[in-house]
């Protein structure tokens, strides 16, 4: 589709549908249980969020970083319904759907869809790629006649870029990227409102990466599609988001607009993030502004996550947890540092 | 005389779908205390560098052609015993999985204990004391206790360091990275690379970075060769290439990021994907992907051309250069 | 048809033929197999005669050495039992038995294995505890132990003649239930790790139920192992019905099979008549060897993949 075409479409649709909130994950934790160690009495448990809240607004493309360990694909999970919430509530398009049984869950299974990280375990490897792509439809739309399922794979094999013969083939036959096109492919057979993409381009190859990233940005802008992209890399948030969470050890650090945060960031981490980001240039690498790693999130720090690492910690930092607090442009910062006018 | 000097590098790896070659007349050299990256997408041949220079390849790959020299003795022509006092004492390597180094049953004192007394000869104490110096180099905090720990005590990051210290325990000339940082986060990346960078520096060892990411090799390598299915499509001074790439998959895979100024818009990606080696295409294997495309890129291979000092393989490198064709 | 022949030119260009074409040992053992099986199934045409059919037997005949030993005869190559049947004979129709038990009893093994160790990994928790103890129970117990208690049980409580009828199927129940856990392990030890590869969750985010999950695209891809064990199963199955018919609670005499056969020529091997216990043996062994043979061979050639995933 032309970039013309995608314009109308947004003029069409009126305008306070887009502002509409999709979907809104409400205080989620989660905690994983390890089970006890056989010489010891205490459970360990990994506690991966820790009251996270976020809302989507719908035709946003929502983007979550933060590293490994802090929480964004488990949320993204549990968003999704893969994981259930230890406590909090996930909200789509005005209804409860946490907890929802397998049949009352179905609409919403059609409307919201995942791409994954890894295209080479994200395929059925004894399926065909035509058997791949008609199972969701099939499961949604038992009423289309095999025609209608043969033509509708075809235009969705053609509108990401794939060529529409490699049905009868195996995922094994294609390359990493031909891989990945192929599972968005899938994830926009049921025609979903929502797609959650978990690092969906960070096993890719450069040359690859800029193709699967244009496929989806395409997909966004032929179908109205609201994304939840989930990435380690500050240079594709700033490219394809439209908002951002950074997320620090199971905790929200700060959300905000993409813009925004580029030109302000105001939490630490967030800014220790920035100057991180690997850029092609003829400078020397130096150090990120601060040293450390992340801790095990199975003795999380006490009060403030980031504490321990935190140029600006002061005691109370490391008592009282910090809560997500408006500022004057709407972004949201955990920090007793910004709150206290610190930072 | 180059610290490592390859020629012709030629690795063929016998399948029953007949003879792959997986490098084929690569050159590049490595002087002492410089910094080399090697580029390349996955398949490209950059690790299968890597071992051949270690002479590393798993049977029944082999290095079929070409040599490598290094500190004025032909690797490929050494027996194993030869090797083995070269390899991880002259040579060290540093791989992506820190685990391919550590011994996940042995404290990390004992594992550089007996890296050093495997090559030098020396005491306990002795060897324990270069051992701490070494961990405390790579930034790792109390080394003296740390030696006493075992890996799966250690961050994904301490271990790279820790990997990084035995890479310098014997005072190599060389060190060969491969992927170092790959499964890192990226504050932890750029942590690691700047210390391996401050430390080739402050013990003048040469480094071969092995990587997919032209942003750690723009501002870690002074050299660079760009690999493409198995031949090296651009080479030279590093500065050089990211800011005035020639090849025109190099501009391809630069103009490819994601950058400031291009929020929201389509980038600029290089259509099909790099032909797996049963596949390359005659003439030249970048043709098929290539928006300067002619007849001739069909027809033959292009050879390296040299624009002082600065060497591609394209045909058109002249026009391209001078922007002709730009 | 065009499936079919698609598979098949798949499969011969396949790794795994190139493999077996490479390794001696894996066709002759092959060979061997395959030889052993088309000799069982044509055992009434190979055969002189009926051994299970009283009316063939002459006891004028019994202990007639090899054809190659003085006093042996052209009709009886192997020479002939005690009754009076020929061994060779015998032994075709006794191979045929035991590789029918073999395999029917790999069957059930399998079913059940393969149900339980699906549910069990994929459901996880209590309904996973609950049958792993249940295979740890099992396994506790040897499976001659329990097949001998359990056909001991039914001979005394149905006699003796029902259960000569019955014997077969009674053998494949028993060896059948006593060897479940290992296919429900390995089964369950591949669900585990294919569960947690993403195309189970993408089955899963389409809203697939979990029978469905666990049929169309777990299963499929735990075939690999499940080829590997059923080969080392059914030589098991075929040792254990042996030991059984050996102990005198397998095939009876009158329907020998080759346990049964080695049992029967045991007590006359001092007694000068080796060669009724020494050939349904020899059979035995060969047989046991190649199954084996095969089943390593195909555990080096599938294991790699399975790690590659």
């Amino acid at each position: 589709m032309t970039p013309t075409a995608a314009t109308t479409t947004t003029m069409t649709s009126p305008a306070p549908a887009r502002d509409r909130v999709l979907v809104e994950a409400r205080a989620i934790r989660k905690v994983f249980d390890l089970g006890s160690h056989f010489l010891e009495r205490t459970r360990r448990e990994v506690k991966a969020l820790n009251d996270v809240s976020i809302t989507i607004r719908r035709g946003e493309s929502f983007c979550l970083v933060g590293e490994s360990g802090c929480g964004k694909s488990t949320l993204a999970r549990v968003m999704m319904g893969l994981l259930p919430p230890s406590s909090g509530e996930v909200h789509f398009d005005g209804t409860r759907i946490d907890g929802l049984r397998h049949k009352a869950r179905k609409p919403f299974h059609r409307r919201m869809q995942m791409i994954f990280q890894n295209p080479y375990a994200s395929l059925n490897p004894r399926r065909t790629v035509q058997q791949t792509l008609e199972e969701p439809l099939r499961f949604h739309r038992p009423d289309l006649s095999d025609a209608e399922v043969k033509a509708k794979v075809e235009a969705v094999m053609v509108s990401v870029g794939n060529d529409p013969s490699w049905g009868t083939r195996y995922p094994h036959e294609f390359s990493g990227g031909q891989r990945q096109r192929i599972s968005i492919a899938r994830a926009l057979m049921v025609d979903p409102e929502f797609v959650v993409a978990d690092e969906p381009i960070s096993a890719l190859d450069v040359s690859i990466q800029a193709q699967v990233l244009n496929v989806m940005m395409d997909a966004r802008d032929q179908r109205d599609l609201t994304y939840l992209f989930i990435t380690h890399d500050l240079s594709v948030v700033r490219h394809f988001g439209t908002r951002v969470g950074v997320m620090y050890l199971g905790s929200l650090c700060e959300l905000a607009e993409t813009k925004t945060l580029f030109a302000n960031p105001r939490h630490p981490y967030t800014r220790l993030l920035l100057s991180a980001i690997p850029r092609v240039s003829t400078e020397e690498m130096k150090p990120p502004g601060l040293p450390g790693e992340v801790p095990s999130a199975m003795n999380l720090p006490s009060g403030c996550v980031f504490h321990d690492r935190c140029p600006l910690a002061e005691a109370r930092c490391s008592v009282d947890v910090p809560a997500p607090l408006p500022q004057d442009d709407g972004t949201l910062v955990a920090c007793h540092a910004v709150e206290e006018g610190r930072g | 005389m180059p610290l490592l000097d390859v020629r012709d590098l030629r690795v063929e790896f016998p399948t029953r779908h007949g003879v792959l070659t997986a490098l084929h007349d690569v050159d590049f050299t490595v002087d002492r205390g410089e910094r080399l990256g090697i580029v390349g997408e996955s398949g490209a041949g950059k690790s299968v560098a890597a071992f051949a220079i270690l002479n590393l390849i798993s049977r029944p790959g082999h290095i079929a052609g070409g040599s490598i020299l290094f500190e004025g003795q032909n690797l490929t022509r050494l027996s194993i015993h030869q090797m083995r006092r070269v390899r991880g004492n002259r040579i060290s390597m540093i791989f992506q999985d820190p685990m391919m180094t550590l011994n996940p049953v042995l404290t990390i004192g004992t594992q550089m204990v007996e890296t050093l007394k495997a090559h030098r000869k020396i005491g306990d104490a002795e060897a324990r004391r270069i051992a701490a110096t070494r961990l405390g180099e790579v930034k790792i905090p109390s080394p003296d206790k740390r030696l006493d720990s075992y890996p799966h005590e250690l961050s994904g990051g301490m271990r790279q360091r820790v990997v990084i210290a035995i890479a310098l325990l014997t005072e190599p000339a060389l060190i060969i990275a491969d992927e170092p940082t790959t499964a890192l986060d990226v504050t932890i990346q750029a942590e690691i690379m700047s210390l391996m960078l401050d430390l080739c520096k402050t013990h003048g060892v040469g480094l071969i970075l092995i990587t997919h990411d032209l942003a750690v090799v723009s501002q870690v390598t002074q050299r660079v060769v760009v690999l493409y299915a198995g031949r090296v499509v651009e080479t030279g001074k590093t500065a050089r290439v990211v800011q005035d790439p020639v090849h025109p998959y190099t501009r391809g895979l630069l103009a490819a990021l994601p950058g400031e100024g291009t929020a929201g818009a389509r980038l600029n990606q290089i259509r099909g994907s790099m032909p797996p080696l049963t596949a390359v295409p005659a003439g030249c294997p970048f043709h098929p992907r290539c928006d300067h495309v002619q007849d001739s890129c069909r027809a033959a291979l292009p050879a390296l051309e040299d624009l002082d000092g600065h060497r591609v393989r394209c045909t058109r490198a002249r026009d391209l250069a001078s922007g002709v064709a730009a | 048809m065009n499936w079919i022949a698609t598979r098949m030119t798949a499969f011969l260009g396949s790794d795994v033929l190139y493999r077996f074409r490479r390794d001696p040992v894996a066709m002759a053992a092959f060979a061997v197999m395959a030889a052993f099986v088309l000799a069982a199934m044509l055992a009434p045409w190979l055969s002189s005669m009926n051994p299970h059919d009283p009316a063939q037997i002459d006891i004028m005949n019994s202990e007639i050495p090899p054809v190659w030993q003085a006093g042996g005869e052209g009709a009886f190559p192997l020479g002939t039992d005690i009754q009076g049947r020929d061994m060779l004979s015998a032994i075709l129709y006794g191979l045929r038995i035991s590789i029918i038990i073999g395999v029917f009893a790999v069957m059930v093994q399998m079913t059940l294995g393969v149900v339980i160790g699906l549910v069990s990994g994929y459901m996880g928790g209590k309904v996973d505890a609950f049958f792993m103890r249940l295979a740890d129970i099992q396994l506790a117990m040897s499976t001659l132990m329990l097949a001998i208690v359990a056909l001991a049980v039914f001979k005394a409580a149905f006699g003796a003649d029902l259960y000569e009828d019955l014997a077969i199927v009674m053998l494949i129940l028993v060896i059948g239930f006593a060897e479940w856990p290992q296919y429900a392990r390995t089964i369950r030890a591949s669900v585990l790790a294919e569960k947690k590869k993403e195309y189970v969750d993408a089955a899963r985010v389409i809203g697939l139920s979990a029978p469905v999950i666990m049929a169309r695209h777990i299963l499929p891809n735990t075939l690999s192992p499940l080829l590997v064990i059923s080969t080392v199963q059914v030589a098991n199955a075929i040792i254990n019905e042996a030991a059984l018919s050996f102990l005198g609670l397998g095939m009876p005499v009158t329907m020998p099979s080759l346990g049964s056969l080695i049992s029967a020529g045991f007590e006359y091997i001092l007694s000068g008549a080796w060669w009724i216990t020494t050939f349904p043996s020899i059979a035995l062994i060969s047989l046991i060897l190649a199954i084996n043979l095969l089943g390593d061979w195909l555990r080096d050639v599938l294991n790699p993949r399975l790690f590659k995933g």
